[in-house]
């Protein structure tokens, strides 16, 4: 069992919102992460489905690269519509 | 009061309580976390089973006994289960096997209850439907994993499988209780639950390249109060708590 590989664990909590990651676990194949998946996560009735992927097919950005990747984002107010205004009767924007 | 359906009452809910009980006993000690929260959560489906159909028996009897009453204070020669619930966890694959060949009953027996002139059996039969049917994939699937596995999980599970077949039989041979609770149409024909036993005994033993036993000396008594010796254990360790200080509640 110590040869079993790691999964992510995506969990859909309510239909209409996207699958969250949630955490990790080790099972032997995708039918057997589903069910430890199940049993692991969603007991306190957490979801509503259930994605399994093998760790090693996710490909991480670098935590050494968030300079060069996420710094610029910052100073770019310009990129968030905050500029408008917006009447009061508008809801939900 | 209505002897026949507290009866039969009982002895459904006996066996959700004493296999979760057992099961419970795993709890921090499953061969790996995923494992160990699977099966206490099959305990806790089970035990929540017990607490229904042990309210429900304790409103039909209306002698002000509780459930806690029902679960707790009753003596070994009172409890109605069947033998296979209490035997031992063993190591993985007994415990796996003894789930399987429990699932494989307690699946199609809920689904004729939920058939029950009874609308409280039908509804409780309702809403245990749902986990069994969990139980018996869960089951069914480490059945095929440790049989289909390697060497020595196939040797393991075959084993257990040999030593707790004489144990089956006892599911379907009905008791006074199951006779005279088909008649009242509040209870389920086992003859039609064991039908349903074979076919999936058969498919995943296939799957699982196990070797199905042959019907020997098959043991019986449970349902009629005659236990083996493990139960004496079980219930002194689940009443012990009750017992030494009487009316403890959650």
């Amino acid at each position: 069992m110590k040869n079993w590989p790691l999964w992510e664990i995506f969990i859909r909590s309510k239909q209409g919102l996207h699958h969250k990651h949630v955490g990790s676990l080790h099972a032997a194949d995708e039918k057997m992460a589903i069910e430890n998946a199940r049993d692991v996560y969603t007991r306190r009735n957490e979801g509503i489905s259930i994605w399994v992927v093998e760790s090693k097919y996710i490909h991480a950005s670098s935590p050494d690269e968030s300079d060069s990747l996420f710094d610029p984002a910052n100073d770019k107010v310009y990129r968030h519509p905050t500029f408008y205004n917006l009447p009061d009767e508008l809801e939900h924007i | 009061m209505n002897q026949t359906l507290l009866n039969y009452i009982l002895q459904i809910a006996d066996n959700s309580l004493i296999l979760g009980s057992r099961i419970s006993e795993w709890c921090g000690h499953g061969p790996v976390l995923e494992q160990d929260i699977a099966l206490t959560n099959i305990a806790l489906d089970l035990i929540g089973q017990a607490r229904s159909l042990f309210q429900y028996a304790a409103e039909v009897e209306g002698q002000g006994r509780t459930e806690d009453d029902l679960a707790y204070l009753r003596i070994a020669r009172e409890y109605r289960n069947v033998l296979l619930v209490e035997q031992p966890n063993g190591h993985f694959g007994t415990t796996i096997a003894r789930q399987f060949l429990f699932d494989a009953y307690h699946y199609p027996f809920y689904k004729a209850l939920m058939n029950s002139k009874d609308e409280t059996l039908a509804a409780i039969a309702e809403k245990s439907l749902k986990e069994v049917t969990y139980h018996l994939r869960f089951s069914s699937e480490w059945m095929i994993r440790l049989g289909d596995g390697t060497d020595e999980s196939h040797e393991k599970v075959q084993n257990a499988l040999y030593d707790l077949w004489p144990y089956t039989s006892e599911l379907f041979v009905p008791s006074e209780t199951d006779n005279s609770a088909l008649e009242m149409g509040i209870g389920v024909d086992l003859s039609e639950v064991k039908n349903f036993w074979n076919e999936k005994v058969d498919e995943i033993l296939k799957i699982a390249t196990l070797e199905k036993p042959q019907d020997g000396w098959m043991q019986s008594g449970g349902k009629q109060g005659k236990h083996s010796e493990h139960l004496g254990f079980i219930l002194a360790e689940m009443q012990y708590l009750q017992r030494t200080y009487p009316g403890q509640e959650w």
